[in-house]
């Protein structure tokens, strides 16, 4: 009867925070949405979209030149987004924590709060052009793979920017971090891994090129996408490497795993040091 | 009652506060005074658990609030800065913690017109000055009738008719035997609202008692001459 009870118990403190969470992931996505910045990011990909369904006379065309945009600018955007709102953020996450809250329950509410309303800008400032300009019933594969990347590695982003905010309590060295982040990320891991190419070409490095992609989130959004369309080869080595070992449809389900990774790893992380920090 | 044994905090390096043991009364008002960088803010946020102490048990009407979040229902608080998200509204900030607290208890009508929010209350926090915003953290922290209210600095930043309005309130709740701390480095406020004074240096309590012993004690009429005369005391 005991253990009956307390289980009963556990089920209702969970119920509670799960409704915490609910709470403040509202209010969260109240503020963010009406925010600026949000507001300019989502025309942003809207003008984007726009030029590109319109004026881009072949469609595997446009894609790629999306998704090339996509991988460049949603980690940028959403790892200094993430970042300044963090940083913004401290003194009223400071007021929050001093009601009754639970804190990973009040962590989880800001996380979601930031990352959604910022995947939905992203969403709607892309779908609209297509839905207008684009062949919806031709082209709908692609347009899914892409809000799929797009909206993960938002979450990616925004992961990694809270964790470099709870770690770093000066705002302009965690800034610097972000971008730091980014850069590495986006432009120096390539070059990494193609001098890795060039120095050990004599070496069989298929495995440890499908490694050094799974590393690099950047790289996985990008694969997943050439897979999908069959120009892995488009994007060299590593892509013809994924292809050969995975298989189209295995090597899509592998990527996706690996950026799941890549948001709960960070998340989780962040969630603990946040748990312990002082505020 | 608020008990804390044995309270130690570092931050990195820095030993902020060293053994602290410390008693706050029921329904009195304890100020807690000091020096910049005595410690006073960080022994306020270890009661409210934003600091986790490095050794030592808080607790809060008996029940150590390690690992505890709901104890805090009975507390208000107003912070030294208030900041809140740019593009809310006060009256949505209220909304959230009213539900966030799942509390009835607000009572919010009298202290709104006595500290003059009612027009600045549907504006978002962008367009509020820093003294407005503070009038919402002193809503904040006494609207929900909580037993035990803290307040850091809570006249720093406020204007003279704010300021005596709060204190006001303070002395009313008082009257109604809650439990309320606060530090302020005005040492006549101090005098004027609170009982008991705890003095804080360098992390460790020189003093706490009643403001009369302090005074009888150190043979002065003014608190700021008897403080200070602790400070010199510590020095010798």
């Amino acid at each position: 009867m005991n253990s009956w009870l307390s289980f009963y118990h556990r089920d209702t403190e969970s119920q509670r925070k799960m409704k915490l969470v609910k709470k403040i992931l509202l209010y969260e996505i109240h503020n963010t949405i009406r925010s600026k910045w949000v507001i300019l990011y989502t025309f942003f990909f809207f003008l984007v979209g726009y030029g590109l369904f319109t004026f881009s006379g072949n469609v595997n065309k446009a894609y790629i030149s999306l998704m090339n945009i996509i991988i460049i600018v949603i980690p940028l955007v959403s790892i200094i987004f993430g970042s300044i709102y963090f940083y913004n953020s401290r003194e009223f996450i400071e007021m929050m924590l001093s009601q009754p809250i639970h804190r990973k329950s009040l962590f989880l509410g800001i996380f979601l709060g930031t990352a959604i309303p910022l995947s939905a800008g992203f969403a709607l400032g892309f779908s609209v052009p297509f839905i207008l300009f684009g062949k919806v019933s031709e082209q709908i594969d692609g347009f899914v793979l892409l809000l799929l990347i797009g909206v993960l590695l938002t979450f990616i982003f925004i992961a990694l920017s809270f964790l470099i905010s709870v770690k770093q309590d000066d705002k302009s060295k965690g800034l610097g971090l972000a971008i730091l982040i980014w850069l590495v990320l986006a432009v120096v891991y390539d070059g990494f891994v193609l001098l890795i190419i060039y120095n050990f070409q004599d070496y069989p490095l298929e495995n440890a090129m499908i490694i050094l992609s799974a590393l690099n989130p950047i790289d996985l959004g990008r694969i997943l996408f050439l897979m999908k369309f069959d120009i892995a080869a488009l994007m060299g080595y590593t892509g013809a490497v994924f292809q050969r070992f995975f298989g189209s449809s295995s090597g899509m389900i592998i990527s996706v795993i690996c950026l799941l990774i890549w948001i709960i790893v960070p998340f989780l992380l962040s969630s603990r040091f946040f748990k312990k920090k002082d505020f | 009652m608020i008990t804390i044994k044995n309270l130690v905090k570092d931050f990195g390096k820095n030993r902020v506060l060293k053994n602290i043991d410390l008693t706050i009364d029921e329904g009195k008002v304890t100020a807690i005074v000091g020096p910049n960088g005595s410690g006073k803010t960080t022994v306020i946020k270890s009661i409210l658990g934003l600091v986790s102490p490095t050794a030592g048990i808080i607790e809060v009407d008996g029940k150590a609030i390690k690992d505890d979040y709901l104890y805090r229902n009975k507390i208000g608080y107003m912070p030294q800065i208030a900041r809140y998200p740019e593009n809310l509204t006060g009256n949505e900030i209220i909304t959230m913690i009213k539900s966030i607290r799942n509390s009835n208890e607000f009572s919010d009508k009298e202290l709104l017109s006595s500290l003059k929010l009612d027009s600045e209350m549907e504006k978002p926090f962008k367009n509020l000055s820093g003294g407005t915003k503070q009038k919402i953290s002193a809503l904040i922290a006494f609207a929900f009738n909580a037993k035990i209210i803290i307040l850091d600095e809570p006249t720093a930043g406020l204007d003279p008719i704010s300021s005596s309005y709060l204190k006001d309130l303070v002395l009313k709740q008082k009257e109604q035997k809650k439990t309320i701390i606060l530090t302020s480095h005005l040492m006549n406020e101090v005098q004027e609202l609170s009982d008991e004074i705890v003095f804080l240096l360098e992390g460790e309590i020189k003093f706490k008692g009643t403001i009369q012993s302090l005074l009888e004690d150190k043979k002065e009429t003014k608190l700021e001459r008897a403080i200070a005369e602790l400070m010199n005391q510590d020095n010798k």
